[in-house]
C-alpha cells in the first residue's frame, strides 16, 4: 500500500537540507523497522517521493513525503513506530492511505502552500512595515525584479498570490506552489522591499510553511485540499 | 528545546550548519548536575571527524558511566572559525553546546601529525592558553591519544597528560582517580600526579630531557619520583568482551564514511616495516564471529544505516572472513544493505564476494604493492608479489572488471632508479595481462589502471624509525622519474599517474620524529595562520618555512638525518611493546632485502607476545 506521512521540521532542523531530510528519513525508517518497499536493480532504494522541498532555514509544521510498503500496516500504528525514530525538531504528524500510481505522486499534486513570515526584530523594512505591505499586495500587478547568475528578469508574482493576510507583527500568504506556476515567500519579500526601495538587512526575516495543498478545482476555480486530506486512516 | 551556541545569523551564512547544531540521532543528553563532563574532540572538520570509529567507541563507552556525560567537538571550518575569532564566541561542545571551558576535560584524538595546528585552533576558540602549565584549576584537562601520541614530544607542551594505548583499558581507572581527587578536594597537579600511576598514562610535565651539543637526545628523564621512567602502552586483551557501542552517532549530513563501521580484528600479522598500525597494535587479535554478527545486526537497526563496512588492517587475515561475509550477504543483502569491503587480497573467495556485494562495471582492483620492484618490496618486507598480482588481475579481468587501481611509496629506504621504474613496469605489465591472456568477448572495454604514489615517511616504533627522508626536490624527481617512465610504456594511455604532494610530506616526516623543541615551530605556524594542513586547499608551505627560520628549529636535522642505532629517540620513553632490539634486527633484515614471516607463519619475537593474548597464543592453548 501506498502511505503519505506529514511531518513538522522546527528548531534546529531548519538547517538541514531538503537532501539530507530525505536521508534522514530513509535511515529513520531503518530504525522504525517499516515494511517498505524497494526497488529492482543492482543498488536497490526506497520507493519514496517527497512532496516540496523546503529550503535551508526554513521550519515547517506541514512536510510531505508518499512511501510504498511491501506489506500493509496500520496507519496509527505507523506514526507511532515512526515517532520512535525521530529527533528533536523532527515529527510525524500524521500517516493516510493514498491511492496507487504515478497521477496521485506527493509531487506532481501540489499546487499551492501556505506560508507564515515574521520579521526579526529590528529588521522590518520599514518602520510601518503593516501599512506599506497592505498596500504593496493591493496592486495589480506585482512585478519582481530577479538577477540570477543567468540572467535578469522581471516577473509578476500576483497571480501566484492566492491570499495573504497581515497580521500583528506576521504575514500570512497562499501561494502558488506548483512547477509550471509558482513563488515564494522570499519573492514576496523581494517584490516588497524593492517597491519601498529598501536594502534588505540580512536573514531580516522567518519563513515557516504552514501547509501543502493539491488543487481539486481548475484555474478558474480553485478548490485547495491538504494533501494529508486526499487519504484515509486504515486499522 | 535545545539552545543553540550560534545565533541564526551566523549559522544561515556559513557552509553545512549541520556540523555544528548536534542533536543527531543516538547522540547523548544527560542532566549535567553532578557529571564528569568530558568533551572529546577530533580535531578536524565534522565529516571527517564523525567518520572515525575509535571515537564512537569511547563516546559510547564514557556515557555508559552514570557520572559521565561525553559530548563532542570538532574543528570549526576556516569561515566559522573567522566569526569566532571576531566576535569572541568560545567554542562549544554539540551536545550541551556548553563553552568547552566549562569541561572536566578535554580528549583530543591525534589521527595524523596534520592536524596539529587544528588543536592549537581548538584550544585556542576554547579560550584557553594553549600552554598547559598556563592553564590553571578553572581549566579542563586535556588529554592527547590515538596513533600519534607513540610520539607525543612535538606536542607535550600543549597537553596536560597523554594516553599511550587503546582507550576500553584504564580510562575509568583516570576517571575514578579523578572523582577522587575532587572528593578530596585535591588540585590538578594532585590529580596529574595520581594519573601519572595508571599504566599507560603519561604527564608530559613530569619529565625533561636534555640534548648534546649536535642536537640529539641525551636524556630524558622523570623529574616528579613517582612518574614511571617508562611508559606501558594500553591493549585490549579480549577483544570479543571489550566494550562495543550498541550505537552509533548518524550525523544528518554525509560524512566520508557514512556506514555502520564493524571492527573485526585489531593488529595486522603481516609486519610490513613502513607500518606504524602493524606494529604498535600488535598483538594480532581477532573478535569472534558469532559476536561480530550479532553487532552487525543490533548496529545497522539501531542507525539505520544502508551500508556496513568491515575494518581492520588486513581483513583478508581475519580467520572466519568466509563465514562473517557469507552471513552479511545472507542476512543484509536482501534488505538494500551494501557490504563494503575494504583492505581485501585479490584472490577467488574476493573476487567472488565482491562480484556479489558491487557493481562490477563501476568498481575497481585495489593493490597497494607500495614498491615497484621485488627486491624494494623484500625490504619492506610487503609479501605481494608481481605474480599475485598479475594472477589476481587475470582472474578479475575474466570476471568483468576493468578497473585497476595500484598504491606505491616513493622514497622507501636503498631506493634506486630500478625500483622507480618498475612502478611503471608492472603497470604495464597487467595491462598486458588484459590485452594478451583475457579474451575479447569477456573484455569490457578498454582496461583503466590508476597508479598513485605517497612519498614514504619514517614512523616511531618502526623499522625505519632510523631512515633519513628525502628533500622535496628530490621526492619530486622520483615521481618524474616514475611519470617519464609510464610515458614510455606501450599501454601507456590506459594508465593514470597521480602523486602526492612533497612539501606536506616533509612536513608530516618533521612533526612525526620530532621532538619538544618542535612544539615551538608549531605554535608559531599556528599563529601565523597555519590551519587545515591536511588539506590541500588550506596548507601553506610558506608558513611553515618562515616558522623554522624564526624559531630557529632546521627541519632537515629530523628528517634527512639517518639516526645511530644507540642514539637515544625522542619516543624510547614509550614501551609499545615491539621491542627495540627487534625494529633494529628489522631494519637490518630490510637492509639485507630479507623478508621475515608472519605472526601465524612464524614467531619473529617482536615482544607483544608478553601480553599472552592474539595470535600470540593461537593454537598453543
Amino acid at each position: 500500500m501506498k502511505v503519505r506521512i506529514k511531518f513538522s521540521k522546527t528548531g534546529a532542523m531548519k538547517f538541514i537540507g531538503h537532501l539530507d531530510t530525505m536521508r534522514f528519513f530513509q535511515k529513520a525508517i531503518r530504525r522504525a523497522d517499516i515494511p517498505v518497499a524497494y526497488s529492482e536493480g543492482f543498488s536497490p532504494h526506497m520507493i519514496m517521493s517527497f512532496a516540496a522541498p523546503l529550503g535551508v532555514g526554513t521550519t515547517s509544521s506541514g512536510e510531505y513525503f508518499d512511501m510504498q510498503l511491501a506489506k500493509d500496516m496500520p496507519t496509527k500504528e505507523l506514526v507511532r513506530r515512526m515517532n520512535t525514530a525521530m529527533v528533536e525538531g523532527i515529527e510525524v504528524l500524521s500517516a493516510v492511505r493514498v491511492e496507487d500510481g504515478k497521477a496521485s505522486k506527493a509531487m506532481s499534486l501540489v499546487a499551492a502552500a501556505d506560508y507564515e513570515v515574521t520579521f526579526r526584530e529590528g529588521r522590518e523594512f520599514v518602520p510601518d512595515w503593516e501599512s506599506k505591505l497592505e498596500e504593496y499586495l493591493r496592486q495589480p500587478e506585482l512585478p519582481v525584479f530577479k538577477k540570477t547568475k543567468r540572467s535578469e528578469k522581471t516577473v509578476d508574482i500576483k497571480p501566484f498570490i492566492y491570499q495573504y493576510q497581515i497580521q500583528e507583527n506576521k504575514l500570512f500568504l497562499k501561494l502558488a506552489a506548483a512547477s509550471s506556476n509558482y513563488t515564494k515567500p522570499e519573492q514576496v519579500m523581494d517584490g516588497f522591499a524593492q517597491w519601498l526601495g529598501v536594502e534588505q538587512k540580512p536573514f531580516a526575516y522567518i519563513v515557516h510553511r504552514l501547509e501543502v495543498y493539491a488543487d481539486n478545482g481548475n484555474e478558474q476555480k480553485h478548490e485547495f485540499v491538504t494533501l494529508e486530506s486526499l487519504g484515509e486512516e486504515v486499522e | 528545546m535545545r539552545k543553540l551556541a550560534l545565533s541564526d545569523d551566523i549559522l544561515l551564512q556559513i557552509e553545512n550548519p549541520a556540523r555544528y547544531i548536534g542533536g543527531e540521532v543516538n547522540s547523548m543528553m544527560k542532566d549535567p548536575k553532578g557529571k564528569i563532563r568530558f568533551c572529546m574532540c577530533f580535531p578536524d572538520v565534522y565529516e571527517i571527524g564523525m567518520s572515525h570509529l575509535g571515537m564512537q567507541i569511547l563516546y559510547h563507552m564514557f556515557n555508559e558511566r552514570e557520572d559521565t556525560w561525553c559530548e563532542r567537538v570538532f574543528s570549526p571550518w576556516t569561515d566559522l572559525d573567522k566569526v569566532m575569532r571576531k566576535e569572541q564566541i568560545p567554542l562549544f561542545a554539540l551536545e550541551s553546546q556548553d563553552p568547552i571551558q566549562k569541561f572536566d576535560f578535554l580528549g583530543i584524538t591525534i589521527q595524523y601529525e596534520m592536524c596539529y595546528t587544528n588543536i592549537l585552533q581548538i584550544l585556542d576558540l576554547s579560550l584557553m592558553p594553549l600552554h598547559a602549565k598556563d592553564r590553571g584549576e578553572e581549566y579542563p584537562i586535556v588529554i592527547g591519544g590515538g596513533p600519534c601520541v607513540y610520539n607525543p614530544e612535538p606536542l607535550a607542551p600543549f597537553f596536560d597528560l597523554f594516553y599511550i594505548g587503546e582507550g576500553e583499558t584504564v580510562y575509568d581507572n583516570l576517571l575514578e582517580a579523578y572523582k577522587a581527587n575532587q572528593e578530596a578536594g585535591g588540585s590538578k597537579l594532585d590529580f596529574l600526579k595520581m594519573a601519572a600511576q595508571i599504566p599507560g598514562i603519561y604527564v608530559p610535565s613530569f619529565y625533561q630531557e636534555s640534548y648534546h651539543e649536535d642536537g640529539t637526545l641525551a636524556s630524558f628523564e622523570p623529574v616528579y619520583p613517582d612518574a614511571p621512567a617508562k611508559i606501558q602502552k594500553q591493549v585490549v586483551m579480549d577483544m570479543t568482551s571489550s566494550f562495543y557501542p550498541k550505537t552509533l552517532v548518524v550525523p544528518f549530513i554525509k560524512a566520508t564514511q557514512d556506514r555502520v563501521t564493524l571492527e573485526i580484528q585489531r593488529g595486522c600479522i603481516r609486519g610490513c616495516r613502513f607500518c606504524q598500525a602493524g606494529m604498535i597494535y600488535r598483538p594480532t587479535r581477532e573478535k569472534e564471529v558469532e559476536r561480530l554478527k550479532a553487532c552487525a545486526k543490533e548496529l545497522l537497526l539501531a542507525t539505520g544505516y544502508d551500508e556496513i563496512s568491515l575494518s581492520s588492517l588486513s581483513s583478508s587475515d581475519y580467520s572466519q572472513l568466509k563465514d562473517l561475509v557469507t552471513f552479511l550477504i545472507d542476512e543484509f543483502k536482501s534488505k538494500g544493505v551494501n557490504i563494503s569491503l575494504p583492505s581485501l587480497r585479490i584472490d577467488a573467495f574476493a573476487l567472488d564476494v565482491m562480484s556479489k556485494v558491487q557493481d562490477i562495471r563501476k568498481s575497481s582492483l585495489t593493490f597497494a604493492p607500495e614498491a615497484g620492484s621485488q627486491r624494494l618490496r623484500d625490504v619492506i618486507n610487503k609479501g605481494l608479489s608481481e605474480e599475485v598480482i598479475l594472477h589476481g588481475a587475470h582472474e578479475a579481468f575474466e570476471g568483468g572488471w576493468n578497473k585497476v587501481k595500484l598504491y606505491f611509496m616513493l622514497g622507501l629506504p636503498t631506493e634506486t632508479e630500478d625500483d622507480m621504474k618498475g612502478i611503471a613496469h608492472l603497470a604495464e605489465n597487467i595491462a598486458m595481462e588484459y590485452y594478451d591472456t583475457v579474451p575479447k568477448e569477456k573484455r569490457h572495454g578498454k582496461v583503466q589502471i590508476t597508479v598513485s604514489t605517497s612519498f614514504f615517511v619514517p614512523k616511531p616504533f618502526t623499522p625505519f624509525q632510523w631512515a633519513p627522508m628525502c628533500t622535496k626536490e628530490e621526492y619530486l624527481g622520483k615521481a618524474r622519474i616514475v611519470k617519464n617512465e609510464i610515458r614510455s610504456q606501450l599501454n601507456q594511455k590506459s594508465i593514470r599517474y597521480n602523486w602526492h604532494e612533497a612539501d606536506v610530506t616533509v612536513l608530516e616526516g618533521f612533526l612525526a620524529r620530532g621532538d619538544r623543541r618542535c612544539a615551538d615551530v608549531i605554535e608559531m605556524a599556528y599563529r601565523k595562520g597555519a590551519l587545515y594542513d591536511a588539506w590541500s586547499e588550506t596548507f601553506s608551505w610558506n608558513i611553515w618555512e618562515q616558522s623554522f627560520a624564526e624559531t630557529g628549529v632546521n627541519p632537515d636535522f629530523y628528517t634527512l638525518r639517518e639516526r645511530d642505532l644507540d642514539e637515544l629517540l625522542p619516543w624510547d620513553f614509550i614501551d609499545a611493546g615491539v621491542t627495540k632490539e627487534f625494529l633494529q634486527r628489522e631494519w637490518k633484515h630490510a637492509t639485507q632485502e630479507e623478508v621475515t614471516p608472519n605472526c601465524r607463519m612464524k614467531c619473529s619475537g617482536c615482544g607483544a607476545g608478553r601480553y599472552k593474548g592474539g595470535v600470540c597464543i593461537e593454537g598453543k592453548n
